[in-house]
């Protein structure tokens, strides 16, 4: 188990690969960078003080932190894609719609484009398949 | 000697404790799932089964750890850890009472090792810890056993590797087996299965490859360990990266084959696709359950 690695992983093509999965957006570096402040945004709604200054006022609590506009209006009208594009993670994200009482189920249900109803009964019938989702280049 | 006696993979969705504490486990969605984890809490808390300690594999759902700090594998050295307040209050459960004294023998040794481990002694645990628990043990008023908090890093790319994650495991039961006391010690494997949780993809569920999954976690890990992370995302979903972890419970148990006392698998729980089991190392397992293996809900309700 700790014989040496033979084979180094080529970065440039690993990376390349994570942008090529169908409706997804994975969670690399610089995705990270970009949503650095979006994200630590969110973990500050681990306190329950913070928690209530958000709700009571949230455009003045965004203010406080080094959002894009855009970022600041993604986290306003709860677009969760959005809030992807500009750098959030979901796990990061979790601690605004866990503010709202909303589930998992909730947020992820929020970004597909269906309604609520219709998602939870995709997930009943086994979920989402991967056919046709795997890859954007091979289509498969 | 301490011994590694047994591997226990679960999932950890919070969706799990908000039905417990709403008192929704018994109904028509939930029920399937507690009725198909009812046998591992039967089985745990018989005398010979319940271990002294877990080393409890699961992931910081950025909870203790922020975008500043982002270790890809860390040991919960401190003698307690306190539930994370992940937006909700923290879960109404226990604290979680660590083994110092283990916990520290086998930071010592991984790092001897070759494992550059990340020691956290102020660590609060999040719903990856503590839901596991809660499925196992109810709802006590405190855990009955001690536990020690393995974070793994899978949520900024890159994670470790399988093949990491299978040595790393390995590595643990070196740690546990050179610790001269005498303790059963048991190695949980949490996340998973198949699931997004972000995205037009979201609600993605892959039920051939997780099976798949669990059976080459029980009979060839070393080739699962190969897989590349890219396999995870394509085929079990975004998050469904998660089950990397689960090699290093694997690892743990040794190269040597093992038996699966029980083998349960849901569709779904939430947005997931859950996998229970209990492995343990075919030359000391125990009896298989009577249902040994358990399929229940999505295509499987016709079956």
């Amino acid at each position: 188990m700790t014989e040496k690695k033979k084979e180094r992983i080529n970065i440039h093509e690993y990376l390349a690969e994570m942008d090529d999965i169908p409706g997804t957006r994975v969670f690399t570096a610089q995705r990270a960078r970009k949503g650095y402040h979006l994200n630590q945004f969110a973990m500050s709604l681990m306190k329950e003080e913070n928690r209530k200054r958000f709700l009571a006022d949230e455009k003045a609590y965004l203010d406080e932190w080094e959002l894009s506009d855009e970022a600041k209006q993604a986290v306003m009208d709860r677009d969760y894609n959005a809030m992807i594009d500009h750098g959030g993670n979901i796990y990061y994200l979790a601690k605004l719609f866990s503010t709202d009482r909303k589930s998992f189920q909730f947020a992820a249900g929020s970004m597909t484009g269906m309604t609520q109803e219709d998602y939870a009964k995709m997930m009943l019938e086994g979920g989402r398949s991967p056919e046709g989702q795997r890859s954007i280049k091979g289509k498969y | 000697m301490a011994r590694v006696t047994t591997g226990i993979t679960s999932s950890h969705i919070p969706a799990l404790g908000a039905a417990i504490e709403t008192g929704k486990a018994n109904d028509e969605y939930w029920g399937p799932v507690f009725k198909g984890y009812q046998p591992i809490r039967d089985w745990i808390k018989k005398p010979d089964n319940m271990p002294d300690v877990i080393v409890l594999v699961y992931n910081d759902h950025a909870s203790a750890f922020d975008q500043n700090i982002i270790p890809t594998f860390a040991i919960g050295c401190a003698e307690k850890f306190k539930p994370a307040d992940e937006g909700w209050g923290p879960r109404p459960v226990p604290d979680v009472i660590g083994h110092p004294d283990l916990a520290w023998h086998i930071a010592q040794s991984l790092i001897l090792d070759d494992f550059d481990m990340c020691i956290m002694n102020d660590m609060d645990v999040d719903h990856g810890c503590t839901i596991p628990l809660t499925m196992m043990f109810g709802e006590p008023d405190a855990w009955p056993c001690k536990v020690i908090p393995l974070p793994v890093n899978v949520v900024t790319y890159p994670p470790p590797s399988g093949a990491r994650c299978y040595a790393l495991g390995d590595s643990i039961k070196a740690a546990v087996e050179s610790f001269p006391e005498d303790l059963n010690v048991h190695v949980w494997g949490t996340g998973g299965m198949s699931h997004q949780l972000q995205g037009p993809r979201a609600g993605l569920i892959n039920k051939d490859f997780d099976l798949d999954f669990i059976d080459q976690l029980i009979n060839d890990p070393e080739a699962l360990s190969k897989k590349p992370h890219i396999e995870y995302l394509r085929e079990a979903g975004s998050e469904g990266i998660e089950l990397v972890m689960w090699l290093i419970m694997r690892g743990a148990l040794g190269e040597e084959k093992v038996k699966d006392l029980y083998n349960f698998y849901h569709i779904p729980a939430s947005n997931t696709a859950l996998g229970a089991l209990i492995l343990q190392p075919e030359e000391t397992a125990g009896e298989a359950l009577e249902p040994r293996r358990v399929l229940s809900g999505g295509s499987f309700a016709e079956a």
